[in-house]
């Protein structure tokens, strides 16, 4: 699993459970909030509750289903999207948490029927065999030549290591992205 | 959606979260990088009643060098750290150590702090600061800030020296320091994954070879991280030929769990395998270190 390990978690982190009612707290405290958010340049208003993963938001609330769910716990990557120019996985995030962020998804990549170039070079580099994972691997990519990764071989598997394929298409993957980095 | 009902706080100022954290105690939970948290509430091992989401704090991100300590703000991601060389180049353990801490997903979104306050025994950030002797700053509304010793602040499984009502608003890091080596090595069943065995290791050598420090930390091998007693080393000139000798003086003591990522007999061979990997390293660097100095 993701950021935590050990049988011993279920000894962890307390609390009961119950809401709690009013607050007399200094901020206000609420189980649905009311916020917008930035997708893809679109700003949309959202009252969802707070338990509400940025990636079932995506998907359920706004009919994103671009972005994939699979393990819902941080170790396969297949909900990986920008938030402002960084990826992060999704499904490890609350969607109140980012009002006023700027969230790209696999459906903000392509400019109308102009696929983005990562897209391009993933055809014609037959990196895909299923494509579950691929959304996320697109987004990862972006995420990685944003940061000034992605120089060689090596390099792009060890950045992208927090994104599976269970096909096993790691190498026309990493094909894909020296292509598009040789062209870019 | 899958955790249990929470009630969710934004606070926009420190004062306010620390209020919140006085008020609720054992029932709220500061939530900041996530991705320890959301996980854990995900499958519903973690069930908090109040959530207090400490994002949009100001001024919590700062990273800086002072005193001869990288001082990290409790904002600080794990990611930021990676992509400022001068405080990789401050603090050549936690260099070594973050690209072992998950994935880049994971690093842009965790925080330093985040991870300190967890304290999973198998987590490679409590082990750098134990290691390197730092500290960590707690802070509540009650009682003002306080400084809690590194060595002091893991007490077990994800058990810390932090009260209810405190927050982690930032850690200190102490900087390289004059003839000191450093280096990190781990082993996981994937990059990115816990660690099965991780070791962090610093020495610190006299101009004339003599070792003055040797301190070396397992962690994964029991329910903090494990600092090893090797001040019977220190005080004399090592070569080679010791560092299997201390490498098995380092995991004497422990007494790791048997899981299904390993036995507590691999624990142990990977651990004594790791510590002389770790110690050879560190010795080298600390060597070059001195030679550096000499000229």
């Amino acid at each position: 699993m993701a950021r935590t390990s050990l049988s011993a978690v279920a000894l962890q982190l307390s609390g009961s459970g119950a809401a709690v009612s009013e607050p007399a707290g200094p901020a206000s405290a609420t189980a649905t909030p009311t916020f917008v958010l930035d997708v893809n340049g679109r700003e949309h208003q959202l009252t969802v509750d707070a338990r509400v993963t940025l990636l079932d938001a995506l998907r359920d609330r706004l009919g994103l289903t671009g972005t994939k769910k699979g393990c819902d716990q941080g170790t396969c990557g297949a909900c990986t999207v920008l938030v402002n120019g960084r990826r992060i996985d999704s499904c490890l995030t609350l969607a109140v948490m980012h009002e006023g962020d700027r969230v790209t998804t696999i459906e903000g990549l392509a400019s109308g029927e102009q696929l983005h170039p990562i897209q391009a070079a993933f055809i014609k580099n037959d990196a895909f065999q299923c494509g579950y994972c691929t959304p996320g691997q697109l987004m990862s990519a972006v995420g990685m030549v944003n940061e000034g990764h992605a120089i060689d071989r090596n390099t792009v598997r060890e950045q992208m290591s927090g994104n599976i394929c269970r096909c096993g298409c790691y190498p026309h993957i990493v094909d894909a992205v020296l292509d598009w980095k040789g062209r870019s | 959606m899958k955790p249990a009902p929470f009630d969710y706080y934004c606070p926009r100022s420190l004062d306010e979260a620390l209020a919140l954290l006085a008020q609720y105690g054992d029932e709220a939970k500061v939530l900041a990088g996530g991705q320890s948290l959301v996980p854990a509430m995900n499958m519903r091992l973690a069930r908090p009643g109040v959530i207090v989401d400490v994002n949009r704090l100001p001024e919590a991100a700062v990273i800086e060098r002072c005193d001869g300590s990288l001082r990290v703000g409790m904002l600080a991601r794990q990611a930021d750290l990676e992509r400022m060389p001068v405080a990789l180049d401050a603090v050549p353990l936690l260099a070594q150590a973050l690209p072992h801490v998950g994935h880049w997903q994971t690093r842009n979104r965790g925080t330093v702090c985040g991870s300190l306050a967890h304290a999973d025994p198998s987590a490679e950030l409590p082990l750098a600061i134990v290691v390197l002797d730092g500290a960590i700053e707690a802070r509540s509304s009650a009682r003002g800030t306080r400084w809690i010793a590194a060595g002091q602040f893991f007490e077990s499984y994800f058990q810390t020296a932090l009260q209810n009502d405190e927050i982690v608003v930032g850690a200190s890091f102490p900087a390289r320091r004059e003839g000191w080596g450093y280096a990190f090595e781990e082993f996981a069943g994937r990059h990115g994954d816990f660690a099965i065995v991780a070791v962090a290791c610093a020495v610190a050598l006299e101009p004339n070879g003599v070792a003055s420090e040797v301190r070396l930390g397992l962690g994964g091998v029991a329910d903090k991280p494990h600092l090893a007693p090797l001040t019977a080393y220190c005080g004399r000139v090592l070569s080679q030929r010791d560092l299997p000798e201390i490498a098995n003086a380092a995991v004497a003591d422990i007494e790791p769990p048997s899981d299904l990522r390993g036995s507590a007999r691999y624990r142990r061979a990977l651990a004594t395998n790791l510590a002389q990997r770790a110690l050879t390293r560190a010795l080298a660097s600390a060597r070059t270190a001195c030679d550096g100095l000499a000229q």
